[in-house]
């Protein structure tokens, strides 16, 4: 990372991203509201949610400008994550023939 | 006790052997432990194959000192033979081999391989000790609770599980502590081995069994999480009355149960085999890595194929993520779904057929020494062999149909990790023992401990394929003495005992050589077999800090039979030319 | 007796991080695997159940809200105490670690109350799956809450001492620390909508 010791670090972004969550928090809850069919729900919520995620991880968490080793380590994790979100889809899978 | 001296230069008793912080002294801790738990499994096998043998016959002697809630006149309990069978499987692979292999050896070599001081973080080291020291003694002491330890067997499936005494509660609550042991232990390695490799050591240069080590702790960190959830599931439905797990309307003796179901027992084999499967890799991968150090060291060649092996550790490690559904092809899951995952095991299989080849072929040509920790290491390669490929009609869904849930399924994966995974680890023991003592351990008594051993091994362990292949379930208290299918093979049952007490017997050299050579041993060089990598550099036993400097390495891992070179061998922390690789 | 171990406050050069960065993010790689196992859980159990329903009526938004709003809070007052440590300014560091210690404070303590409502309409896990879900998963959130929160307090008041004995290493430990605390605020972003809004 390129932040050194007693150089202030840049917090213009920090409060941005904070303003930005705030406004994605409430457009998901006046969202849920407004009774969109279940599966439009699921897949706005998530979608705000990935968002807000995404802005924590890039900015708060620094990911943005991480090192290659670490950017590696939470894509192999994130993979197997999704693995593992797989588990449903093989129950579902029941009912799929060849 | 240990305040008392805090203020003293020199350690106490308890700061020196129960809370050090030295990867060494941890390292011999988790290895005497998980020594100590091998054995405590192995008995607990040896009171079941009593059973299997003679069925509702009374054992003599140890029968009567049991208690009259598990062998009331010496007869076996149906729930005590149960227990026996789960806790078996449970202090074996949680307690047992993983510890040993990456607690005990992981942890003692590692930081020597590469060159370090110590562990990245040693006071998280301890902890990891701690936690796995208490997790056995909740899983110990679950034996004398009401109702008897856990008896679902190592797998925990529910509904059965959920069901169970209070014994599966401790279960849980043990397997937790483990689980956050192996977490703790994983992380430590992985930033261990990025972070405190020597001057010189790039990842080209690590030795096989610190790639090893390195891959089975990313199958720890990223896999142990799934058993995590279920183990928290599971307490929440035995503690909290949930239904994670429980169908509605379960019966139990007549009765429908009072939750409110909809829960899935099969989440649970889901997130179980999501850990377990590449649990196997744990099992299997620091074995490979030791072998192949031994069997470098003692062909005085090269290792066969280094890149090769080092890619397909990591594609291994890679795809055990993805071939966890194999255990469960008769769940019901659908066609498509068993297509998908007897395909990713058929593949998984390649690298697994590559190593072991490369191991086999590392042995062309050489001019071999075969002393004791070579002959283990020279059995496991058939031994795993035949674990693996009996491993095949299992990965196959319509063959698995027939085998699945028999004894071809025990014999399949204690061939893999008895003769295959227990074999590397003695090899183990007598390779780095030198190092960790100075001096060596007994080579008569070492052949007295290998070859009863290899016989008696397989006397155990081949028969359960025969009786397997006849339909024999597992898990049967009588085993299967009241079925027709199983009379044809019922007396082999008595060679499988006779075998496992005759294996009990050929540990008996061992255990003496192992306390007999800390005094009487013939002392050892520093490099004690001739080796190459760099653990052979420190002293034996190597002090506080391991190395009086910080070492560079200059070399590949295995410069054995360097041309035109007086010794044969070539070590990592020699400076000279680099000999031309191959 | 203590062996000196490279890289603890140092990075290292070809690796680019320190011991601890390392040690913590992948720390959090296996916590994504264990609230990714949860979440499969979830949508298994969903999913594979027609009288799931929507549990969600029975909580209470508001109060999810309010927690949403002072986990992103203290998430930023966490960082801008981070930053803070970096720049050597030891007062704003006290300021912000103070605010991020008080907001844990006031996430546990909404989640108490929370809590108690549901307790008080004899809304127990073992009363549905949804129920059973929603205090195991908010359950193991707040406990990390209260990890985070544990160790935040001691940086602000008695590992503040590191602060002018070893500048590096303390300013390293509030970014492994805040690395934490902004995961366990990206599980509740995830938490919040699944368990509250759908």
């Amino acid at each position: 990372m390129a932040h050194t010791l007693g150089e202030k670090p840049n917090v213009r972004p920090y409060i941005l991203v904070f303003v930005a969550l705030m406004v994605l928090t409430l457009i998901t809850v006046a969202v849920s509201y407004l009774d969109l069919p279940t599966g439009q729900a699921i897949a706005l919520a998530l979608f705000i949610a990935s968002i807000k995620g995404s802005l924590v991880a890039c900015y708060f968490m620094h990911l943005m400008d991480e090192k290659r080793l670490i950017l590696w380590t939470m894509l192999l994790s994130a993979l197997f994550f999704l693995f593992v979100l797989i588990i449903p889809t093989i129950t579902a899978g029941n009912t799929i023939t060849l | 006790m240990g305040e008392s001296h805090a203020h003293h230069q020199e350690p106490g008793f308890w700061g020196r052997y129960w809370f050090s912080v030295d990867h060494k002294v941890i390292g011999i801790q988790y290895s005497v432990t998980a020594l100590l738990f091998l054995f405590f499994g192995f008995s607990l096998m040896m009171l079941m194959r009593w059973q299997l043998a003679f069925p509702g016959e009374a054992l003599p002697l140890i029968g009567s000192l049991m208690g009259d809630s598990r062998m009331p006149g010496g007869i076996m309990l149906p729930e005590f033979y149960n227990q026996l069978g789960a806790m078996h499987g449970t202090i074996m692979v949680f307690l047992g081999v993983v510890p040993l292999a990456v607690g005990g050896f992981g942890n003692f070599v590692v930081p020597l391989q590469i060159g370090a001081p110590d562990m990245a973080f040693p006071r998280l080291n301890m902890m990891s000790y701690h936690l796995y020291f208490w997790g056995g003694v909740v899983m110990l002491a679950s034996f004398f609770v009401p109702g008897g330890a856990a008896q679902s067997g190592w797998t925990s499936y529910p509904p059965l599980s959920n069901i169970a005494g209070s014994g599966q509660t401790w279960w849980v609550v043990g397997m937790l502590f483990l689980i956050m042991s192996s977490l703790l232990g994983a992380i430590n390695f992985i930033v261990t081995i990025v972070q405190l490799r020597a001057p010189g050591l790039d990842f080209w240069k690590l030795p096989f069994f610190v790639w090893a080590q390195f891959v089975t702790s990313f199958l720890l960190l990223l896999a142990f999480p799934a058993l995590q959830a279920a183990g928290l599931m599971q307490l929440m439905d035995r503690l909290a009355g949930t239904s994670f797990f429980m169908p509605e309307g379960l019966v139990v003796a007549g009765e429908v149960l009072a939750n409110t179901g909809g829960g899935s027992p099969i989440l649970w084999q889901h997130l179980f085999w999501f850990l377990a499967h590449p649990e196997v890799y744990v099992l299997i991968l620091p074995a490979l890595g030791i072998v192949g150090e031994v069997v470098a060291n003692n062909t005085r060649k090269p290792l066969w194929g280094y890149k090769l092996l080092v890619y397909s550790v990591l594609f291994v490690g890679f795809m055990s993520f993805i071939v966890w559904a194999h255990h469960m092809f008769i769940t019901g899951m659908g066609t498509m779904m068993s297509a998908f995952f007897q395909t990713t095991t058929m593949i998984i299989s390649i690298p697994s057929v590559v190593i072991l080849t490369c191991l086999l072929l590392s042995l062309w040509g050489g001019s071999i020494r075969f002393n004791t920790p070579m002959l283990f290491a020279l059995a496991f390669l058939p031994m795993f062999g035949i674990g693996g490929l009996t491993g095949l009609p299992l990965g196959l869904a319509s063959t698995d149909i027939h085998l699945h849930d028999t004894y071809y399924v025990i014999g399949h994966f204690h061939y893999v990790v008895a003769p295959g995974t227990i074999f590397a680890l003695f090899a183990g023991v007598y390779y780095w023992y030198p190092k960790a003592t100075g001096r060596y351990l007994s080579e008569r008594l070492g052949r007295l401990h290998f070859w009863p051993s290899f016989i008696f091994m397989n006397g155990i362990f081949f028969p359960m394929l025969i009786q397997g292949m006849h339909g024999v379930q597992r898990r049967l208290f009588d085993g299967g003495e009241i079925y027709a299918h199983a009379q044809e093979v019922l007396h082999l049952n008595k060679v499988m005992s006779m075998s496992a007490w005759g294996l009990a017997i050929a540990q008996i050299p061992f255990i003496i050589n192992f306390f007999l050579s800390l005094k009487r041993g013939a002392s050892a060089p520093d490099n004690a077999w001739q080796a190459t990598t760099l653990e052979w550099l420190a002293p034996s036993p190597p002090p506080h800090g391991n190395f009086a400097e910080v070492p560079t390495v200059y070399h590949a891992p295995y410069e054995y039979s360097v041309p035109g070179r007086a010794d044969d061998f070539l070590p990592q922390f020699v400076p000279g030319e680099t000999p031309s690789e191959a | 007796m203590s062996t000196v171990i490279p890289y603890t406050s140092e990075i290292r050069p070809d690796t680019g991080v320190t011991n601890v960065k390392l040690g913590i993010w992948l720390f959090l790689a296996s916590e994504v695997m264990l609230f990714g196992s949860l979440f499969a859980g979830y949508i298994l159990l969903r999913t594979g159940n027609p009288e799931f329903g929507a549990g969600s009526e029975a909580l209470s938004v508001p109060m999810a809200t309010l927690n949403t709003v002072v986990l992103i809070t203290s998430s930023v007052t966490m960082v801008l105490a981070w930053a803070a440590a970096m720049e050597r300014n030891f007062a704003k560091f006290k300021l912000f670690m103070g605010c991020t210690v008080l907001a844990g404070a006031v996430f546990c303590v909404v989640k108490a109350f929370e809590y108690s409502a549901k307790f008080e309409h004899h809304l127990y896990p073992s009363h549905s799956t949804f129920m059973a879900i929603y205090f195991t998963f908010t359950g193991l959130h707040a406990l990390h809450v209260v990890a985070g929160m544990l160790y935040n307090a001691y940086l602000w008041l008695p590992g503040s001492k590191m602060y002018h004995t070893n500048p590096q290493q303390f300013a390293n430990r509030v970014e492994a620390s805040g690395l934490f605390w902004h995961f366990v605020d990206l599980v509740w972003i995830f938490l919040f909508p699944v368990l509250y809004l759908l």
